[in-house]
C-alpha cells in the first residue's frame, strides 16, 4: 500500500491518529490505543505487518516517545508508530509482546535505559543493569562518580 | 520416601529440578552471557537470560560524540564485521546529508564487506567446531582468516577494528597490491571451502549433533524478529542487500541462500554456502573498480538537519539498524543501534526447552552470537 | 660418552652448571629458586577469560600461524583451578567486576595477571562518557603485565607473555614464591 492509502486504512480505524511524513510514515498514536491498532496492524490481510524490526525510546526532556518500527514481509511497505508519554514520573504504556515475540525483550531494554513501564508485561525486570541504578538514558541522569566528561 | 510411585510423583511434579549455571565465563557461550537453565534429568525445561557483563553504554556515549566520531565505537560492537558496522552508520550520516558516494567508494565497500563476511564465517565455522569437540577446524579456519587479515591490515591499518569507512566514502584509497592479493587469496579460497566441507561437513558424529537439532519455525522465527542466517536456515527471506539495495548491491549478481529445514543443520548449511555466495561478488567486482574519488567532500564539522534516519545493512549476521535522531545540532540526540543478535537471542528459548542439555551447546554454536552486540 | 652427555644439555637458558662425573653422568648444581621459577615459567597455563574484542585476538595467538604453545602456554584451561595465568583480555564492567574478582580468587598461588588492551589498563576508548565501564581492572586484582593496543596484534601478546616469562625467572612476582619450608 502506498503511504496515502496507509493513512486511510489506518484512520478508518484509530481516528486520533495523526501523520507525519520523512524516510518512512510516522502515525502518532495515542498511548491507550496502541495495543488495539498493533494487533489490527498485525492481523489484517491487507496490512499484514509481520515484522517488528526496532523498538526505542527517546527522551525528549518533558515527555517520553516509544517508537515502533514495523514492516510487512508480504506488501514490502513499513510504517513507523510513535506513542508519546507525557507523565515523566511514572511512565507507563501497554505492551505489544503478545502481538509480536521480540517486544519482549525490547520492551524490558527500554524499561531499563528509560524507565517506562510497560502494562501487562510477562517478565518486566531490568536487563543489563541492576535494580538499584537510575535510568541512564534519561536526559537528567547524572553520575558524577563513573562518568568522566570531556 | 521407600514408595516407588511416591518418587515418581516428586520427579513429575518438577520439585527435584536443579537449576545450572551457564557462563558467564564459559568456553562455549561465545561471550559473556549468563544463563540459568533448569533442568530435569538432562532435558531443559526452562531457560533465563541474564545479560549486561558487557553493557559500555556505547548508546549513551554516542550522545556526547560528534557525527564523524561516533563511527569508531560500533566496531567494537559487532567485532567481527566491524566494517559493515561502520558502513551502517556511514549510511545513516550520508542520508542525513542526503549525500550521494562516489561510485569507486561504493564498489571499495562492498568488496571489503564481502571479505568481512567471509572472515566472519570462516571464524564461526572454527568455533563452532570447537564446541561440538573438533579441535582441527580451529587451526585450519584461523590459518585461512589470517589471509584474510593481512588484506585488511595493508589497506586500512588495523586487523580488527578498522575503522575505514567514513561519512562520504572510504578514509584512504586502496593499496596498490589489493587487487592482486584479492585474487591470490580468491585462488585458494575455492579449494579451502572444500577442505572445510570435508573436515566438518560429511562427518557422522556433526551430523548427528547438528541433524534435527533445535528446529525454529518460520513464523518463530518472524514473530522473534530474527534475520540473517537464523531465518534463512528456517526459510524465511530476508536478506537486506535483496530487499532494499544500498551501496553497490544493486548491481552485483548473487543467490540468497535458503533452507527450510529449520534446524541447526539447516543454519550450518546456509552459512558454509554464503561464503562461496561471497566468494561470487567478490570475483565479479574485483577487476571492475571504477575510478575516481575514493570520498565525497564534506564540511569538516557535520551537522544533520533536524529529522530521524534509519539504516539497513546486513551483517554477517543478520539486519543491522541505525536509528539516528537528530535535533540540528552537532551531536545527535538520540542513536539506537538495532542489533542482529538481540534478536536471535529472543529465539533461544523457543529451541531449547524441551531438548537435552548437549544441545543446547550445538544450538548456541549455530546461532553465531556474539555478545556485545546484544549487550552494546 | 661423558662430553656428549655434557653437551647434550649445554642449553643457555637452564639456569644451573652441568658437572660431569668421573665414573659417569652428571650433577647439577643450582640453586632451588632458580630450577623452580625457571620451570614453573615455562608452562603456565592460561584460563580461557576474554570478555570482548581482544578474545579474538587472543585466539588468533592460540592459532596455527602466531602459535604460543612454543613457549609453554600450550593447554589452555576453562577452569580457574587449574589454572595459573590469567588473561583478561576485553572490557570489564561493573556488573563483571565481581565475577572477575572471583575467579581471580578461585585460581591456586601462584597466579599471574596479563592485562591485554586499552580497556583493560584505563578504560581505554570507553574511558569518556561511559556509566557502566570499570576504568581498569587494577582497581581490581594486581595485574602483572599490561599490553596496550585496541586491540593489540598477536605479536604483541606474545611479547607479553616472554616479559612474563623473564619476569618470573627473576624471581620478580609481588609475592615471594614460597616453597614450603
Amino acid at each position: 500500500m502506498t503511504n496515502e492509502e496507509l493513512k486511510n486504512f489506518i484512520t478508518a480505524h484509530t481516528h486520533e491518529v495523526t501523520f507525519e511524513e520523512s524516510q518512512f510514515l510516522n502515525a502518532f498514536v495515542p498511548s491507550e490505543k496502541i495495543h488495539s491498532l498493533a494487533k489490527y496492524l498485525r492481523e489484517n490481510s491487507f496490512a499484514g505487518f509481520d515484522y517488528l524490526f526496532c523498538l526505542s525510546g527517546v527522551d525528549w526532556k518533558d515527555h517520553f516517545m516509544v517508537v515502533y518500527h514495523l514492516t510487512s514481509r508480504k506488501f514490502r511497505h513499513s510504517i513507523v508508530l510513535k506513542v508519546k508519554i507525557a507523565d515523566r514520573n511514572n511512565p507507563t504504556v501497554d505492551t505489544v509482546c503478545d502481538i509480536w515475540k521480540v517486544a519482549e525483550l525490547m520492551e524490558r531494554e527500554v524499561y531499563d535505559l528509560f524507565g517506562v513501564k510497560f502494562n501487562n508485561h510477562p517478565d518486566l525486570r531490568r536487563l543489563f543493569l541492576d535494580d538499584t541504578w537510575g535510568f541512564p538514558l534519561r536526559k537528567d541522569y547524572k553520575d558524577d562518580i563513573t562518568i568522566v566528561s570531556l | 520416601m521407600n514408595n516407588k510411585e511416591e518418587i515418581e510423583d516428586l520427579i513429575d511434579s518438577h520439585e527435584e529440578d536443579f537449576i545450572l549455571n551457564v557462563g558467564p565465563q564459559h568456553p562455549s557461550t561465545h561471550g559473556v552471557l549468563h544463563l540459568k537453565i533448569k533442568l530435569h534429568g538432562e532435558t531443559v525445561t526452562d531457560v533465563q537470560l541474564h545479560m549486561g557483563y558487557i553493557h559500555r553504554s556505547i548508546e549513551k556515549m554516542c550522545e556526547a560524540s560528534s557525527y564523524r566520531n561516533f563511527i569508531y565505537l560500533t566496531s567494537r560492537m559487532d567485532y567481527l564485521s566491524a566494517h559493515m558496522n561502520n558502513q551502517a552508520c556511514a549510511m545513516a550520516v550520508e542520508k542525513g546529508m542526503a549525500l550521494e558516494i562516489p561510485p569507486r567508494a561504493k564498489i571499495i565497500r562492498v568488496l571489503m564487506s564481502e571479505l568481512t563476511r567471509i572472515a566472519s564465517h570462516t571464524l564461526w565455522w572454527s568455533s563452532a567446531g570447537l564446541d561440538l569437540g573438533a579441535v582441527t577446524p580451529f587451526f585450519v579456519g584461523f590459518r585461512d582468516r589470517e589471509d584474510i587479515l593481512d588484506i585488511f591490515e595493508e589497506t586500512c591499518g588495523a586487523r580488527l577494528t578498522m575503522n575505514y569507512n567514513v561519512p562520504g566514502g572510504v578514509m584512504y584509497d586502496i593499496h596498490p597490491n589489493f587487487q592482486r592479493r584479492v585474487k591470490e587469496f580468491m585462488k585458494k579460497f575455492n579449494k579451502r571451502h572444500h577442505e572445510y566441507d570435508e573436515l566438518l561437513t560429511g562427518n557422522v558424529i556433526f551430523q548427528g549433533r547438528m541433524k534435527g537439532v533445535g528446529y525454529l519455525s518460520p513464523e518463530d522465527a518472524v514473530s522473534n524478529g530474527c534475520s540473517g542466517p537464523v531465518a534463512r536456515g528456517s526459510g524465511v527471506s530476508c536478506d537486506v542487500r535483496k530487499w532494499l539495495p544500498y551501496d553497490g548491491y544493486e548491481n552485483v549478481q548473487f543467490d540468497e541462500i535458503l533452507e527450510t529445514k529449520g534446524d541447526c543443520f539447516a543454519r550450518y548449511q546456509v552459512r558454509m554456502k554464503e561464503m562461496l555466495q561471497s566468494a561470487k561478488i567478490i570475483e565479479q567486482l574485483i577487476d571492475n573498480i571504477p575510478e575516481g574519488d575514493f570520498q565525497a567532500k564534506t564540511k569538516n564539522v557535520i551537522k544533520l538537519p533536524k529529522g530521524e534516519f534509519y539504516s539497513r545493512v546486513e551483517t554477517a549476521r543478520g539486519e543491522l539498524g541505525v536509528y539516528i535522531i537528530s535535533d540540528g545540532s552537532m551531536n545527535p540526540y538520540r542513536i539506537k543501534f538495532r542489533s542482529p543478535n538481540f534478536c536471535n537471542l529472543s529465539a533461544l528459548k523457543h529451541m531449547t526447552i524441551g531438548g537435552k542439555i548437549g544441545d543446547l551447546v550445538a544450538i548456541m554454536a549455530s546461532l553465531d552470537l556474539i555478545i556485545p552486540d546484544i549487550d552494546r | 660418552m661423558d662430553t656428549k652427555a655434557a653437551t647434550k644439555f649445554d642449553i643457555k637458558s637452564f639456569p644451573g652448571k652441568l658437572q660431569p662425573l668421573p665414573g659417569g653422568g652428571n650433577i647439577v648444581t643450582t640453586s632451588i629458586d632458580k630450577i623452580v621459577n625457571w620451570s614453573r615459567s615455562n608452562s603456565l597455563w592460561p584460563l580461557v577469560f576474554g570478555t570482548s574484542c581482544c578474545a579474538i585476538e587472543m585466539m588468533s595467538a592460540a592459532s596455527a600461524k602466531y602459535d604460543w604453545s612454543r613457549f609453554g602456554f600450550e593447554v589452555a584451561r576453562a577452569s580457574p583451578r587449574q589454572a595459573d595465568l590469567i588473561i583478561c583480555a576485553g572490557t570489564i564492567v561493573y556488573k563483571m567486576a565481581p565475577v572477575l574478582k572471583r575467579l581471580y580468587d578461585q585460581m591456586p598461588d601462584p597466579k599471574y595477571v596479563i592485562a591485554m588492551g586499552a580497556c583493560t589498563i584505563t578504560g581505554g576508548p570507553f574511558f569518556y562518557n561511559s556509566y557502566s565501564v570499570l576504568k581498569g581492572i587494577d582497581h581490581l586484582i594486581p595485574v602483572d603485565v599490561y599490553i596496550a593496543g585496541c586491540p593489540p596484534r598477536p605479536e604483541a601478546l606474545l611479547h607479553a607473555l616472554i616479559s612474563l616469562q623473564n619476569k618470573i625467572k627473576e624471581g620478580g612476582p609481588r609475592e615471594k614464591i614460597n616453597i614450603g619450608f
